[in-house]
């Protein structure tokens, strides 16, 4: 496995650490996190930060019984959390997001292949499949548009994203992501807009159509 | 004043007696110093009084629960708490599970190394310092930051504004993370 060397700018891991990143993104980070020792450092030390802003805060009293309370509650069994470790290709977060099932690829023509993990009005958050040597279909994104290579590796304009990479485009970047041959590229999606994958045109034909 | 500038922090040391040993009276400890903490940082996002300590209730449960997860190494109490506060925050205002990255464990059994503990809480001392060497307004700025007040395009358009000297330090304590993160995949 080659290095990872696209990574996750500060503002936004920063914007992860507070919370403040909207859930599709946040998939996209925890994922790429998991995979980037880089990244995690960086996070870490967004941590360290919100430790000490937490630490030089004003105090505010607590009510008196609160610490009897939860001293009390300490015994009580507490309801396993499900915890999602790597699986394959897939890193922990993408398996959560599954929640510990396989991707439900549903086919979009030309042997590309997507497994929605969540959509709402704010955006979503998917797996693609593309075949080696094909282009990877317009997102259709908006704003923000985040792409996580799981295996395989694509090449657009601004370079080689291989396993770990992460692209990270806003609506000014005009790409064309094409799978590099050989395996087939497997990558997590994360953009602000809804669906619009219903009538897919693969990208390399765009232009023809202007589409 | 700083006499014990070479010796492990009173709250790593008791949060370590949490996760060894289930150690009640260093919980104890560790909710004097930081329940109040977190009720105020929490209620500058906006939250009640009775919201606050809910969620307080919330975090601190967590800490003791998840106590094996403590990294000296890596992480300052405080830092480990922040991210714990956030998370739960989020997940009980939002009502939604918040998507976080695989744990890092230590190896089981591995002896403590007090100089990289030390290290750890050094850094973390020196950010304190910068925080404090703050204009008021700077540091209300950075606080709305980390309290997920501003979209991370806020946080973007903000740099170089107030980061200035907080940039650098984290940008030197990443080295030593990112050492030490190698460390422990190895």
């Amino acid at each position: 496995m080659t290095a990872i060397t696209h990574h996750i700018p500060d503002d936004i891991l920063a914007a992860y650490a507070a919370g403040s990143l909207p859930h599709h993104y946040a998939v996209a980070v925890a994922s790429h996190v998991s995979l980037c020792t880089q990244c995690r450092a960086s996070l870490e030390a967004h941590q360290t930060m919100g430790g000490a802003l937490l630490e030089t805060t004003e105090a505010v009293a607590v009510s008196g019984n609160m610490k009897a309370d939860l001293l009390a509650q300490l015994d009580a069994p507490a309801k396993p959390e499900p915890v999602y470790s790597r699986r394959g290709i897939y890193p922990g977060p993408v398996v959560a997001a599954l929640k510990g099932q396989g991707p439900a690829w549903k086919s979009l023509g030309m042997g590309v292949r997507q497994s929605i993990l969540s959509q709402d009005k704010h955006g979503s958050v998917r797996l693609l499949y593309i075949p080696g040597g094909q282009a990877v279909p317009d997102h259709g994104h908006n704003g923000l548009e985040m792409t996580l290579v799981l295996q395989g590796s694509f090449s657009d304009e601004t370079g080689r994203f291989g396993v770990g990479d992460i692209e990270i485009a806003n609506e000014d970047l005009e790409h064309t992501p094409i799978a590099d041959p050989g395996d087939p590229c497997i990558c997590l999606a994360a953009t602000d807009a809804p669906l619009r994958f219903n009538a897919l045109v693969p990208r390399l034909l765009q232009p023809l159509f202007r589409i | 004043m700083s006499h014990n500038k070479s010796e492990i922090s009173e709250q790593t040391v008791l949060m370590i007696a949490v996760r060894d040993n289930q150690d009640r009276e260093a919980f104890g400890a560790l909710f004097d110093h930081f329940a109040p903490r977190l009720k105020g940082f929490i209620m500058r996002t906006g939250c009640s009084a009775p919201q606050a300590e809910e969620i307080v209730q919330d975090v601190m449960l967590t800490v003791w629960r998840k106590a094996s997860m403590f990294d000296p190494h890596r992480a300052q109490v405080s830092a480990w708490i922040y991210q714990i506060a956030r998370n739960r925050h989020i997940d009980i205002v939002r009502k939604e599970s918040r998507p976080v990255p695989e744990e890092l464990a230590e190896d089981p059994g591995a002896e403590p190394d007090a100089s990289q503990i030390l290290a750890v809480e050094q850094e973390a001392g020196k950010l304190k310092a910068a925080l404090s060497s703050l204009r008021p307004e700077q540091r209300d700025m950075i606080e709305k930051a980390y309290l997920g007040e501003l979209t991370h395009q806020e946080i973007s358009d903000q740099t170089g504004l107030p980061l200035g000297t907080i940039k650098s330090r984290i940008r030197l304590g990443l080295e030593r993370l990112r050492h030490e993160l190698k460390g422990l995949r190895e």
